[in-house]
């Protein structure tokens, strides 16, 4: 197990180019979703504004 | 001629569902062919004779590079469509395209560091290839710089679309060119990408590793052109009832 | 008018403008002066070191000076709503491109290429290397005017163009870069400069074909 992990004396460059690309993928992937909750909060309040004023127009 | 409309689905309203179904399906099968490609990578495939354990830095370093290229000939085709048949969902499309493009660049160039370091001695080698790809990750960068500092998206999506194209015809010439100058000044002997002798397990690994790059590129940006509709089209009524007051919008 | 009348006419205007600000004119010129003799206060005085990277020095700082002016080939006429006017003409609006291209070569591409030769002569060039240099930035400057006049029309009227230009421009202009500052390098050590004039050419005739009709689609883009 040690063995694979020294991979042969590179361990530092094939871990670091390896868990940097997860890294990087894992922060890309957190973005996308952040990026969708983001808009899907504001136009929620869009709609929740727009539902109150055509409520005020009613009475 | 009973072919498919194809501008049916150029139309956000069926578009964003599409994405919707497809997104989770690429994002299934990345996880499943990164897996498969993962264990082939550090436990099938044999050690290199050459290079030793190091070698296996290739299994990412390649498949991105490989990545960051076709993401960019991708992102300037649907910029192309988009001139040419004003379809918007094709510039959202090329937005979406450019950061994960710009990213498996940087990835390309990060692996390929860490691969010349113990090959060469040195961290950078100004080798034909990560020349190429700085070159390319300038470009992204210009593309999304562009498109950031315009407001009107409208002129966004065409002077970015036409900035793509300038550059896909612009890449040739700098590949070219780039391999003209490192020939001439003797670099590096050995580059990175030159692979090992391949086996045809090695080849196997590097072709299921690049699936799962390509599968996960088009989840990732198929899930990132959804919120770019949503937030371009927020104030057309199909956005309403796609994600009404109580909807959040999860399906559809 | 005549396609021929309509570029002499543009040309004819911007230069006379041009005259008139003769600051903008000269900005360019001691902005490339000035660049190249920090080299040598950066890198210190040896002769040898000097030669061997003058004509990368004198190619960059000419592309920096290139960028440099690039923002106004068009801004100013956008500014007074003139180009607005000039692309409603009947006249071809790549030949109106084109002719302010052209005259902003003149004015900030040519006298850099003027130049060069005396700053080369501070970096203790050979008299030969010293022409293939003229040669290729006499080829090589009006590709970055080419080259730069997309970038300033689709960042026409944009905060902070200038340096926006610069980051979508320079990449594209590498080749330009490669070819003209290898060329000095490859007569200077024996290979001969041809191969490289002639893909600088090559790049010359690519670009004057393709950038005026892309640099009208992009003010199109700009503008409307």
């Amino acid at each position: 197990m040690a063995d694979f992990f020294a991979m042969g004396g590179h361990a530092f460059y094939v871990w670091g180019s390896f868990g940097v690309s997860a890294l990087f993928i894992i922060v890309e992937i957190v973005m996308v979703k952040q990026r969708r909750r983001t808009i899907l909060q504001r136009l929620s309040r869009i709609m929740r504004i727009k539902a109150e004023e055509a409520k005020r127009h009613e009475t | 001629m009973s072919s498919i409309n194809w501008f049916k689905y150029a139309s956000p309203p069926t578009f964003y569902p599409l994405a919707g179904r497809l997104a989770p399906l690429f994002g299934v099968l990345a996880v499943v062919l990164m897996v498969v490609g993962l264990y082939l990578s550090f436990f099938v495939a044999p050690t290199d004779y050459k290079q030793g354990e190091g070698y296996r830095i290739m299994f990412i370093h390649v498949p991105a590079a490989w990545m960051s290229m076709f993401i960019y000939l991708v992102m300037a085709m649907w910029a192309a469509i988009g001139l040419a048949f004003k379809t918007r969902v094709s510039a959202m499309m090329s937005q979406a395209l450019a950061p994960t493009g710009a990213m498996f660049t940087f990835l390309a160039l990060w692996t390929g560091a860490l691969w010349g370091k113990p090959m060469w001695g040195a961290w950078w080698v100004w080798d034909a290839r990560l020349t190429s790809e700085l070159i390319l990750l300038f470009l992204y960068f210009g593309f999304m710089a562009l498109h950031a500092s315009i407001d009107d998206p409208r002129r966004a999506d065409k002077a970015s679309a036409l900035l793509a194209l300038v550059g896909a015809v612009n890449i040739p010439i700098i590949y070219y060119s780039v391999q003209w100058w490192n020939t001439l000044h003797q670099g590096a002997s050995i580059s990175p990408g030159a692979a090992p002798s391949m086996t045809s397990i090695m080849l196997t690994t590097l072709l299921i590793m690049t699936a799962a790059c390509w599968s996960y590129a088009i989840a990732v940006v198929l899930s990132r052109v959804r919120s770019i509709i949503l937030e371009r089209e927020r104030n057309t009524d199909w956005v309403a009832s796609v994600v009404g007051p109580d909807n959040r919008g999860g399906r559809g | 008018m005549g396609m021929w009348a309509t570029f002499r006419c543009i040309v004819r205007r911007d230069l006379t403008l041009a005259i008139r600000r003769k600051s903008d004119v000269f900005t360019t010129l001691f902005f490339f002066v000035i660049v190249v003799s920090l080299f040598p206060l950066g890198i210190g005085p040896e002769s040898d070191t000097l030669r061997t990277i003058a004509p990368g020095v004198v190619w960059v700082a000419a592309l920096l000076a290139s960028m440099l002016s690039m923002e106004r080939l068009f801004a100013n006429d956008y500014d007074d709503g003139s180009l607005e006017q000039m692309l409603l003409t009947p006249q071809p609006p790549s030949v109106l491109v084109f002719g302010k291209i052209c005259a902003h070569w003149l004015v900030s591409g040519l006298p850099i290429v003027l130049m060069a030769p005396l700053l080369g002569l501070q970096y203790d060039m050979a008299l030969d290397a010293l022409g293939v240099l003229v040669v290729t930035l006499l080829l090589g400057t009006p590709v970055l005017s080419l080259v730069g006049a997309i970038g300033a029309a689709l960042t026409l009227g944009l905060r902070g163009g200038g340096v926006l230009l610069s980051l979508i421009v320079l990449p594209l202009c590498i080749p330009v870069l490669i070819f003209g500052a290898g060329a000095v390098e490859a007569s200077t050590s024996g290979l001969g400069a041809q191969s490289h004039v002639a893909m600088l050419g090559a790049i010359f005739v690519l670009a004057l074909c393709f950038s005026p009709i892309s640099a009208v689609a992009a003010l199109r883009i700009s503008i409307e």
